[in-house]
Formats: structure tokens, C-alpha cells, sequence
């Protein structure tokens, strides 16, 4: 193994495609998958929006949707894709699976995260006069944020290997390097240091996420 | 200030249950002075919990009415109920602190949910910190208090949006006897010196006699007796009223071999300190044997009870005695002969 056939240009271009990725699919992540894991939580049994009906039908398109198995979302979704974003190939056309796939496994971490929070609390608030948005948002959500933000850490590496993932489509990024030059071309150099990359990627996004988490914790 | 009329609630039935649903309380009337500090004593399970909730709201009942302040609790629309929750507060067992917010955060927070200027909430909540004796703890977090400190930060929240009522939810159930005494004495304080009307329920015979005016007692949804907290301490009349003073107090050592006659004295206030016994043995030739008592105060009022064994002499005129003094005298019993 030579490190001389590397070409270090395109491997740049490759993290920067993984990483654009990987940061617009968190935000569109976020921004869908936690007011879906608040209605979630919101709906459910005993909670202040109580809801069979909607509960059932929600927590059953986030089942489906999670059941189905990236590789295949990614195929299946292409036509989907190309009506949002005009194309299917590269990092645009990443994105939308990727937010498909990711956000409502967020969704239900952020499920469980709000479960976490204790009821007392949730009781003095409404006992201080609060209306059920000042409770979701001055009390719920501030509560569960430690939990919030270690489901998205957990989010955010399960992105990493479906960014991976998607370049089996053309979505380009380290894992369709490792795919073209490391597995088809036999070019192991190449398959060590986008695995390197990676692996880097996923300890830095870890140790941002639990930083982060010890911050906002005060147990 | 606080009218139970005949309130009943009955929890919907579990869909896998069988029968009709599970009352938690039936046909409770009572009524709360305003500046009174009102017990309510139960068993787990009596429906205290659920009593004190329909006060705030926090419950509605299934039947009967709650009225508070002037208002009929469930007539109440949204914005009714949250106007009465900021005139009633409530303090909590385990305190249900935001542990996310400052003390100084979770003191202000009925405030700015109430949409009060900062300036107001700055000040108000330095106020109520410098109360409670916590202004040194504004910047730390729940979880760096004792349990005695969150209880002061819950009174302080409680105490927030100048409540003409506070409702005490076991607030001293976790806590140690020395901590207890100390949250009991800001809770009596407050009610002396704001006038504040306050409803606490707990299980412990203890709280009620050290800070109550009144006390109900409750057992499975009904209340089986209520009264002044003298009248039931010391002449329980329900079964349940004479198990938690014997769990205050300890049973007193009742012998059947001993012969005489078994009277059980009360003395309150003044007589309490008197050497009655002494007299009335001197004056009637009658011996006494204590079998057991107890000397102690309610609230600001010393009172004791002995039960004695009384042989030989003149018994009955030994027992007009005592009444003479202004003791009140039961019989227990008789034993012998």
C-alpha cells in the first residue's frame, strides 16, 4: 500500500460533500423531527394533548418509515427526490432521504427524552398558571434538553453512515470514494483513510454532543 | 375562603377494569377560614392528593362544587383558572424545581409566566429569596440545595404572584424532623404575618399539631371527622382520628391487672402546670397510678393527658375534683373487685 496514488484533492472535496451532507440533513432533521417528537409525546396517553387518533396515525408513519431500510429509502425515494430538489445525484439530492430516514428516528429519541421529565414538574407549572405552550416551552422542553441533545448526537452519527450510504446512489462524499476507488478499484490506501475520516468524524461529533450535554445538565 | 359542597370524584374506569370507576373522594363538604391554617389528615390512598388538587384546579370533581375565593373552581374558563391559580399557590413534596433554572430563575417563573416587566421579576424574586433566607443561593441550581433548601425555594416560588392561599401537597413528608420543624415554622409564619390562608394534608398527626387551627380527617374519600385541632387530638371520635394521635404519641400502657378505677385526664392551658394531682390524692385519700400520659403543646397551647388507675378513698369525689379544676375526666374502664 502506497500512499502516492492518493489523490488528496479529491479526498477534500469528499469530506466537504459528506459534511455539507450531513449538516443541512441535521438542520432539516431538527426542524421536522422535534415538533414531531413533541406531538408525539403530546398526544400520548396521559399527556395534555391526549389523542388516539392522532397519536396512532403518527406513531404509525414514523414506524413505517423507519422500517424500511435506508439503502432501500434511498432508491425508493428518488422520484420524490427529484420532484423537491430537481435532481437525485449529489449532495442535493442526498438530502431529502436522508431527513426521510433520520428524522423520525429523532423523533422518537426526542419521545423518550420528554417521557423523562418529571411530572411534578409539569403539575407545578399548570399549578403556577401557566397555559399548555408556556409549559411545553418554559418548562418541558428545558427539562428534557440534556435528553434532546443526546438524541441528536445519536442522530447525527446514524446520518454519518447514511451519508455513506447514499453514495451508492451517486450522492457522492467519502463513502461513495470508498465505494469507487477503496472497494471497486482495489484501492485499499484510499478505503483506510476515508474509514480514518469517518471514524474521526463520528469521535468529534460524540464528544461535541456530550460536551454539550454535560453544559446544559444540572442534575 | 375554601368551600367543599358535598364534592365527590370518581376516576373513569380502566378499560380492563371491571365495575364503575374508582372514587376517590365522596360527598366531602368542609369549609377553610380565610387566615386559618387547615389540615387534612389521611392514610396513602384517603384522597388527600386528589382533595387538595380540586382546590387549584389541578383536578375537576364529578360532583358537588369547589368554590375558592369567590369562584366556583370548574365554572372557571382558562384564563379564570389561571387568574385563580396566581392568587392560590402550592408547594409540593418532592418540590418540583426546574432543575434546568437558577433558584432565582424558578422563583421568577409565575412571574414572567404571569408576563410581568423584568424589573418587577428582578426585584420581587430578590425579595422573596431574602424571605426564605436563600438570597446567597440565587445563582445555584436545584440539585446543589438540600432538601430543606428546595423546600424554601418551593415556598418562595409559591409565594411568587402574592397568593392569598398556599396549599401544602405533604410538603415535609421528605423531609428530616429537624428540616420539618424548619419549613412548619416559615409555614406559620407566613400565615401569621401575610395572612395567609393555608390547607396542607399530610399523614403525620405530628404537622397537624404544630401548625394547624383545624384539622379534618379522612379515610377512604370521606370525612370521618373534623374540629378544632385540640378537640380531635385529644377526644378522637373515629377510629382513624385515634390511630394517627396513637401514632403521635405512643399508646398508653393500659393494665388490666390493676384494680381501681381507669380515668383518662385532660389538661389544657394553665391547668396543665397545676400540681392537681397531688391536691385532690390529699384532699379524698384516693391513690393513683399513672398508666401512661403525656405532656407536650398544641401550637402555642400546653395541654396534658394522663390516664391513672384510682383506688381506695372517696373515688368519686376525687373525679368531681378534678372536674372542678377544669380537667376533663373520661373513663376508661373499670378493673377489680
Amino acid at each position: 500500500m502506497s500512499v502516492s496514488n492518493i489523490d488528496w484533492s479529491e479526498i477534500a472535496q469528499a469530506t466537504l460533500d459528506t459534511l455539507t451532507m450531513l449538516g443541512g440533513s441535521m438542520v432539516l432533521t431538527v426542524i421536522l423531527g422535534l415538533p414531531l417528537g413533541v406531538i408525539l409525546f403530546l398526544t400520548g396517553k396521559g399527556q395534555m394533548l391526549q389523542n388516539r387518533a392522532a397519536n396512532g396515525a403518527l406513531s404509525l408513519l414514523v414506524n413505517i418509515l423507519r422500517s424500511v431500510p435506508f439503502v432501500i429509502l434511498l432508491i425508493v425515494m428518488i422520484p420524490l427526490t427529484v420532484a423537491l430538489v430537481g435532481t437525485s445525484l449529489g449532495v442535493p439530492g442526498a438530502i431529502p432521504p436522508l431527513v426521510v430516514g433520520a428524522a423520525p428516528f429523532f423523533a422518537r429519541l426526542v419521545e423518550t427524552a420528554l417521557r423523562e421529565v418529571d411530572k411534578g414538574v409539569i403539575e407545578a407549572s399548570f399549578a403556577m398558571g401557566a397555559k399548555r405552550r408556556q409549559v411545553v416551552l418554559g418548562a418541558l422542553l428545558p427539562e428534557a434538553m440534556p435528553g434532546v441533545i443526546a438524541a441528536a448526537t445519536v442522530t447525527a452519527i446514524a446520518l454519518v453512515s447514511y451519508t455513506a450510504m447514499a453514495g451508492v446512489v451517486g450522492a457522492g462524499g467519502l463513502g461513495d470514494l470508498a465505494i469507487r476507488f477503496g472497494y471497486q478499484r482495489f484501492q485499499t490506501d484510499v478505503m483506510v483513510v476515508t474509514v480514518v475520516l469517518l471514524l474521526v468524524l463520528v469521535q468529534v461529533l460524540q464528544m461535541v454532543g456530550d460536551t454539550v450535554v454535560r453544559r446544559v445538565s444540572h442534575r | 375562603m375554601i368551600a367543599f359542597e358535598a364534592v365527590s370524584k370518581t376516576y373513569a374506569p380502566q378499560a380492563n377494569a371491571k365495575g364503575g370507576g374508582n372514587a376517590a373522594l365522596s360527598e366531602v363538604s368542609l369549609s377553610v377560614k380565610a387566615g386559618e391554617v387547615f389540615g387534612v389528615i389521611g392514610a396513602s390512598g384517603a384522597g388527600k392528593s386528589t382533595l387538595i388538587r380540586l382546590i387549584n384546579g389541578l383536578e375537576k370533581p364529578t360532583g358537588g362544587r369547589v368554590v375558592v375565593d369567590g369562584d366556583d373552581v370548574a365554572a372557571l374558563g382558562v384564563e379564570g383558572l389561571r387568574a385563580l391559580r396566581r392568587r392560590v399557590g402550592m408547594i409540593f413534596q418532592h418540590f418540583n424545581l426546574l432543575s434546568s433554572k437558577t433558584v432565582a430563575d424558578n422563583v421568577a417563573f409565575p412571574l414572567k409566566l404571569a408576563g410581568r416587566p423584568a424589573a418587577e421579576v428582578k426585584a420581587r424574586t430578590a425579595e422573596l429569596l431574602a424571605r426564605v433566607g436563600l438570597s446567597d443561593h440565587a445563582t445555584k441550581y436545584p440539585a446543589q440545595l438540600s432538601g430543606g433548601q428546595k423546600q424554601r425555594v418551593g415556598i418562595a416560588r409559591a409565594l411568587a404572584t402574592g397568593p392569598k392561599v398556599l396549599l401544602c401537597d405533604e410538603a415535609t413528608s421528605a423531609l428530616d424532623p429537624e428540616t420539618t420543624e424548619q419549613i412548619l415554622d416559615l409555614v406559620s409564619n407566613l400565615n401569621r404575618e401575610l395572612g395567609l390562608t393555608i390547607v396542607l394534608i399530610t399523614h403525620e398527626m405530628d404537622v397537624v399539631r404544630r401548625v394547624c387551627d383545624r384539622v379534618a380527617v379522612l379515610e377512604a374519600g370521606r370525612v370521618v371527622e373534623s374540629g378544632a385541632v385540640e378537640d380531635v387530638f385529644l377526644h378522637p371520635a373515629s377510629d382513624t382520628a385515634r390511630r394517627f394521635v396513637r401514632e403521635a404519641d405512643g399508646e398508653p400502657a393500659a393494665d388490666a391487672m390493676l384494680a381501681g378505677r381507669v380515668v383518662r385526664l385532660t389538661f389544657r392551658g394553665e391547668a396543665t402546670y397545676k400540681p392537681v394531682l397531688g391536691e385532690v390524692a390529699r384532699a379524698t385519700g384516693v391513690d393513683y397510678s399513672i398508666l401512661g400520659g403525656r405532656i407536650h403543646r398544641l401550637r402555642e397551647t400546653p395541654y396534658g393527658q394522663l390516664t391513672l388507675a384510682l383506688t381506695g378513698g372517696d373515688v368519686d369525689a376525687a373525679i368531681a375534683l378534678f372536674q372542678a379544676e377544669g380537667v376533663r375526666v373520661d373513663h376508661v374502664g373499670e378493673n377489680g373487685r
